[in-house]
């Protein structure tokens, strides 16, 4: 690998975002303005807002990343910019490693400015860091970006690639326990729940927020993120073929 | 390197190449050899397997059979990566890119600098339009942008897969004057085309119809041998030899 091609590489996806003011003008006010909503939909049940408002702030760069990175990669492919670049002499990793740096950085700035928002004006509170919450959201990031990335390889077209966020993100979203705490689920859902990384990215935020003590089991929650998004960036990596049929 | 490769100092060998692509057998059964310090000519209709035999070369075509050698190594292999420039069919750029910005991130990849830069901007004349996003470009401009990537670098082989459809033909004789310079220079280049006109201009021909080779050789030599008046007909002629 090498940090020449990796940082060539996140300077570029960067410079394409750039391109594309509405899309980064998206990404950053979306957040913001849902956790606002929310906080005026639970207006009686203040409760709710506050034990659901601070995992959501780490949740929304999941989703915006694996539908940015989702399209992106299908773009990469379709385009023949992927072959090109398999022909040129880089390594997967630098590509890989150059979105993953690139998303993290507009990851970090969508999760600062809604934490701003929510702790400075909509009285959110925090039980633990807001700087715990913020590297949360950078991780949650790139766990989006690698199934983004795994998926795009699964979609012939941007439609595809766009239903693969309902159909990957939002039974995630259902099950991780954000909605109804899994032990009121039915045993099969907590199982089906155990099996999905969100869970446990979630599970590690709500400990963070709620001020619990984090202990080990905040240490399996972001062992599960950070291996589930190495899995995925690896599956994905091999999703990226230079000979192809 | 292959005894017949050695033999001959070819800088392209293919032996045997068979590529079946979707269920459909595009090259059942091809060898030939490339020249270097040669424009070779790719000649064919459309459909005929230039560009899987284009892509073999590269090493980015899955192969059934066959072995394809550039430079003494494995088609495809990462020590060519560097000495092997490739410009596909489509563009296969960044649209929401300029110009500038495309062709910097190749040569940052490729460890060119500014000066090689501006050298291939200007080769394929689009100096004015640096600054421009390439998805406002003409169709014509951006097979320029996307030549100007694979000269980065300075690639000891080239494979350049039509770059010269819908340019005007003021630029079309400029870039095959490059291509010659370069080849002049000692690179080699394997350049598909199919329009008749382009293939006066090559220094070997490989003339290349459903999938198989019809004929090789110089465009004096094919000429000469079948006693066309040009090319057009020496090609038709091949071809109902070839059917006899």
């Amino acid at each position: 690998m090498s940090v020449r091609t990796a940082s060539a590489t996140a300077a570029r996806v960067l410079t394409q975002l750039r391109r594309d003011p509405r899309t980064v003008a998206l990404l950053l006010a979306v957040p913001v303005a849902l956790v606002t909503l929310l906080k005026y939909v639970f207006a009686g049940e203040p409760v709710v807002f506050q034990r659901i408002g601070g995992p959501l702030l780490g949740l929304f760069p999941f989703i915006s990343m694996f539908v940015v990175t989702s399209i992106t990669m299908l773009r990469e492919r379709s385009s023949g910019t992927l072959e090109r670049l398999l022909t040129l002499p880089l390594a997967k990793l630098d590509v890989l490693v150059g979105y993953g740096a690139a998303f993290a950085l507009v990851a970090a700035a969508q999760a600062a400015l809604v934490s701003a928002v929510a702790f400075g004006a909509l009285d959110l509170h925090t039980g633990g860091s807001t700087w715990t919450v913020a590297a949360l959201a950078i991780a949650n990031a790139e766990l989006g970006m690698a199934l983004g990335l795994l998926v795009s390889a699964f979609a012939r077209t941007e439609f595809q690639a766009v239903q693969f966020m309902p159909a990957l993100v939002l039974p995630q979203m259902l099950l991780c326990g954000l909605l109804v705490s899994r032990d009121r689920m039915t045993r099969a859902l907590q199982i089906a729940s155990d099996a999905l990384p969100l869970t446990y990215s979630y599970d590690a935020l709500a400990r963070v927020t709620t001020g619990l003590p984090l202990g080990p089991r905040f240490a399996l929650d972001v062992s599960v993120t950070v291996g589930a998004t190495l899995l995925a960036l690896a599956l994905g990596a091999a999703t990226l073929r230079r000979r192809t049929p | 390197m292959t005894a017949a490769a050695a033999a001959t100092g070819a800088a392209v060998s293919i032996e045997h190449l068979r590529v079946v692509r979707g269920g459909v057998l595009v090259l059942p059964d091809l060898s030939a050899e490339i020249a270097p310090a040669r424009v070779t000519g790719l000649l064919g209709p459309s459909g005929s397997g230039k560009s899987t035999l284009m892509r073999a070369v590269v090493g980015v075509q899955r192969i059934a059979a066959g072995s394809v050698r550039v430079l003494g190594e494995e088609a495809g292999s990462p020590a060519l990566r560097r000495r092997v420039g490739y410009r596909p069919q489509a563009p296969s750029l960044y649209g929401d890119l300029t110009v500038t910005e495309n062709l910097r991130y190749f040569a940052r990849i490729l460890g060119a600098g500014a000066d090689d830069l501006a050298r291939t901007v200007s080769t394929v004349g689009l100096e004015a339009r640096a600054g421009q996003v390439v998805d406002r470009l003409s169709g014509g401009e951006r097979a320029r942008v996307s030549l100007a990537a694979v000269l980065l670098g300075k690639p000891e082989v080239l494979v350049l897969d039509e770059p010269t459809v819908g340019l005007d033909p003021v630029l079309r004789r400029d870039l095959w004057n490059t291509f010659h310079e370069l080849a002049d220079a000692g690179a080699t280049l394997l350049v598909s085309s199919h329009v008749m006109d382009e293939a006066e201009r090559c220094d070997a021909l490989v003339l290349l119809r459903e999938g198989r080779i019809v004929a090789t050789g110089a465009p004096a030599e094919l000429m000469g041998r079948t006693q066309g008046r040009d090319l057009n007909e020496a090609f038709l002629r091949l071809i109902e030899a070839a059917e006899r």
